[in-house]
């Protein structure tokens, strides 16, 4: 292409030189002889070639990095967990404040043996699980720090409801040194922070079999769970039928429970979910009004505009073209 | 040329702005309470409201 280009300005040089009539015929026959010079099979050839060499370049960077990298076993991606059809995560659904009350009798009664929820203060269980006195009488169960006295000594005080849920180890290290080297984690913020939330926490603890499968590799010290990445989980079962006493004799399954508690942790994680959504609904409401006025606002601006029609009229041709 | 509704509202910019603001506060508050009465419906029995006074009263 480069080549004919040059040919072609030469040409038109050669032309002004000899003058504008030569110029009129040289172009017709030199450009069947720039033609004939570069043999049509030539031409497909490199087409080929070329085609040939970026089809093969893009297969090869595809072959290189293109496929999907599986740097685990489904065994260490774990099952992925089943979706249940959670009625708190509707879009205008608050959370079943009677679930939350009984998810935290699980977690108080089994859970909080080992894990901590330590981001959850008593106050905030005030007004959405708890009555005050409840909440009050459930604070000065335990015993916090209270300021350093006259003497510098640090005394305990009885808990109000300003203060934490009490974690039941008092650090990490004890509490791996508690468990045979495996840390519970924090529950506050659990359903956030697994992939699945909610689903998976519920599959996770419905989901023991009642013994491993035949061929399953399981450490020592842990438990089968085919919910857990790895499948091999330090925490055993702990939800059995009627592990607990509901208060509002809600029959105490294992799947009760673990739904109940499930909904518990997701409250610990999302405390603002139900005004948030409130809010949220309120919003849609207004912003769906306004938008569907700006857009008649909008077709009413340019009614005029869009049904203008403009003609063009020339001026009547006559036969004679000078007068 | 004038209509009596807008010698009333929006003759001087004084009203109007009063106008506009209390036409905004009034809409705010009866949209928030119709709001939240069409909240309350939609989560009927789920919210602490509805489930308080068992505990409540127990206490008391």
């Amino acid at each position: 292409m480069l080549a004919r280009s040059c040919l072609r300005s030469t040409r038109i040089l050669n032309g002004a030189r000899n003058g504008a009539t030569a110029l009129t015929k040289r172009p017709i026959s030199s450009y069947s002889s720039g033609a004939s010079s570069e043999s049509p099979m030539k031409l497909n050839m490199t087409a080929a070639a070329s085609t040939a060499l970026a089809i093969g370049s893009v297969a090869w960077y595809y072959h290189l990095y293109g496929s999907t990298a599986q740097a685990m076993t489904p065994a260490e991606e774990g099952l992925h967990p089943t979706k249940y059809p959670w009625v708190h995560e509707h879009w205008l659904k608050t959370f079943d404040h009677q679930a939350l009350r009984r998810g935290f009798q699980v977690y108080r009664e089994v859970c909080a043996a080992c894990h901590s929820l330590s981001r959850i203060p008593y106050r905030s269980l005030v007004g959405t699980i708890l009555t005050v006195d409840e909440a009050k009488a459930m604070a000065e169960e335990n015993e916090y720090d209270s300021e350093p006295n006259d003497e510098g000594e640090i005394e305990q005080r009885p808990g109000k409801l300003s203060d934490y849920l009490p974690s039941p180890y008092k650090n990490d290290e004890a509490a791996r040194a508690a468990n045979q080297g495996a840390l519970p984690p924090d529950l506050s913020l659990i359903v956030k922070g697994r992939h699945g939330g909610c689903d998976y926490i519920f599959s996770l603890l419905t989901g023991y079999p009642e013994e491993p499968p035949a061929g399953a590799q399981v450490g020592a010290g842990l438990n089968f769970n085919p919910y857990f990445p790895g499948t091999g989980i330090a925490m055993a079962r702990v939800l059995y039928n009627d592990l607990v006493e509901y208060e509002d004799e809600t029959p105490a399954t294992t799947s009760q429970m673990a739904k109940d508690v499930v909904e518990f942790l997701n409250w610990a994680a999302e405390p603002e979910m139900d005004d948030r959504k409130r809010m949220g609904m309120k919003v849609l409401a207004v912003t769906t009004v306004l938008f569907a006025l700006s857009v008649w606002v909008k077709r009413y601006k340019w009614a005029s505009v869009k049904s203008r029609k403009i003609a063009y009229d020339p001026p009547k041709a006559s036969n004679r073209v000078r007068d | 040329m004038a209509s009596p509704l807008y010698n009333a509202l929006f003759r001087r910019n004084f009203q109007m702005l009063g106008v506009v603001f209390v036409s905004a506060f009034a809409f705010e508050m009866t949209y928030d309470v119709g709001m939240n009465k069409v909240w309350d419906n939609i989560n009927k029995g789920r919210q602490w409201k509805d489930i308080r006074q068992k505990y409540a009263e127990a206490e008391e």
